[in-house]
């Protein structure tokens, strides 16, 4: 093989130049679907744009499936150990407040910083999406029966509005923020629901 | 000016509202009871109860808890503390001592919420409350022990 056609397939391949790869995830606005005519086919494809948030770390780690969150980029296991609760905010004698206040705190002692927002609590185990597909993410998240009895309204709104959502995107030193904007976010959610609310395969 | 209530007295105090409450009780307040171990909430030894409910101090800038009551290990009462004091001098619970007012703290907390605790319970309450003396077993007994008393 020639050095030519080595770079090219280098190129081809995607491999990028070291400050490409170091930079976060992004998302693209609605607008970058608009090529895509039949509607059910762009609303999928809007959905899996969104899922590049909801599969972030800053999601996943507090929509477990399990009886705790994880933390961290590599999601590991909370530490110190700690369970759902019947309440998804802890056992009695150590909820979530023991540690996690209304705001991030940076560390005094130490790199880095304790989450914090008010409120601050696991997504309920209906709502759990690690491991799933993001199809099933996609309907799950559209089932009142699990999604807090929420209507794609104010699915549109949580997503677009709430605060912890928002969290997602100013999560405190040490933990690389949700890819985009919750701007963005809203943006797509909307265009999701207003194309159908249709779910990826 | 940052104004709170610690064990029962009003203080308002003039310090940066991102210093630490664990700073503000042993070094401002000299209520050194409350120890410091890791600075990062990952041991439990600076536990202190605000508007009743157990709290890392070390992480808790006193710019958050404006108007809170704060209680320390020196100013913990009620029957549940008392039934905890009492288990643990029976058995002797502490070895050094460092992260014991932490772990009375976090005791007396479960207790008030869950008064005849399963070993399920006492793990997961305790779970965030680190002994380098290793005293767990201790822990737990006199925990079940304080549970036994304040039934009877
Ligand atoms: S000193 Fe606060 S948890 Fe260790
Ligand atoms: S008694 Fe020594 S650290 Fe617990």
């Amino acid at each position: 093989m020639t050095f030519l056609k080595l770079a090219a397939t280098v190129w081809l391949c995607g491999a990028l130049p070291l400050w490409a790869q170091d930079s976060a995830v992004t998302i693209s606005p609605p607008a970058a679907f608009d090529g895509i005519a039949d509607d059910a086919e762009r609303s999928a494809a809007l959905f899996t744009e969104m899922g590049k948030v909801l599969t972030s770390p800053r999601c996943l780690n507090c929509h477990p499936v399990t009886g705790g969150p994880t933390q961290g980029d590599d999601m590991q296991p909370h530490n110190p150990p700690v369970v759902r609760g019947d309440a998804d905010f802890g056992a009695p004698g150590m909820t979530c407040n023991t540690c996690h206040g209304p705001k991030n705190v940076e560390l005094t002692t130490a790199q880095g910083s304790i989450p914090g927002h008010e409120p601050w609590s696991l997504a309920p185990v209906s709502m759990g999406w690690v491991g799933l597909s993001l199809g099933e993410i996609c309907s799950q998240i559209k089932d009142p029966e699990r999604n807090g009895g929420k209507t794609l309204e104010e699915l549109y709104e949580h997503n677009a509005h709430d605060g912890l959502v928002g969290w997602g995107w100013d999560p405190g030193e040490g933990r690389t923020p949700a890819p985009g904007t919750q701007e963005l976010f809203g943006q797509l959610t909307r265009a999701w629901i207003d194309t159908g609310a249709a779910c990826p395969a | 000016m940052t104004s709170f209530r610690v064990n029962g007295r009003d203080h308002d105090l003039d310090l940066d509202p991102d210093m630490p409450l664990l700073w503000v009780l042993r070094d401002e307040l000299r209520l050194t009871g409350t120890k410091f171990g890791c600075g990062i909430a990952q041991c439990g030894a600076c536990t202190v109860m605000v508007d009743g409910m157990p709290r890392r101090s070390c992480v808790t800038p006193i710019g958050q808890i404006e108007g809170s009551e704060v209680t320390t290990i020196e100013g913990m009462d009620g029957s549940e503390v008392k039934a905890v004091q009492a288990a643990w001098t029976a058995i002797d619970v502490p070895q050094c001592g460092w992260c014991q007012s932490g772990q009375i703290l976090s005791a007396t907390a479960l207790l008030q919420q869950v008064p005849s605790p399963s070993d399920d319970d006492i793990d997961n309450a305790m779970a965030g409350n680190i002994c380098r003396c290793a005293t767990y077993v201790r822990i737990r007994q006199a925990i079940h022990d304080a549970a036994r008393t304040l039934e009877g």
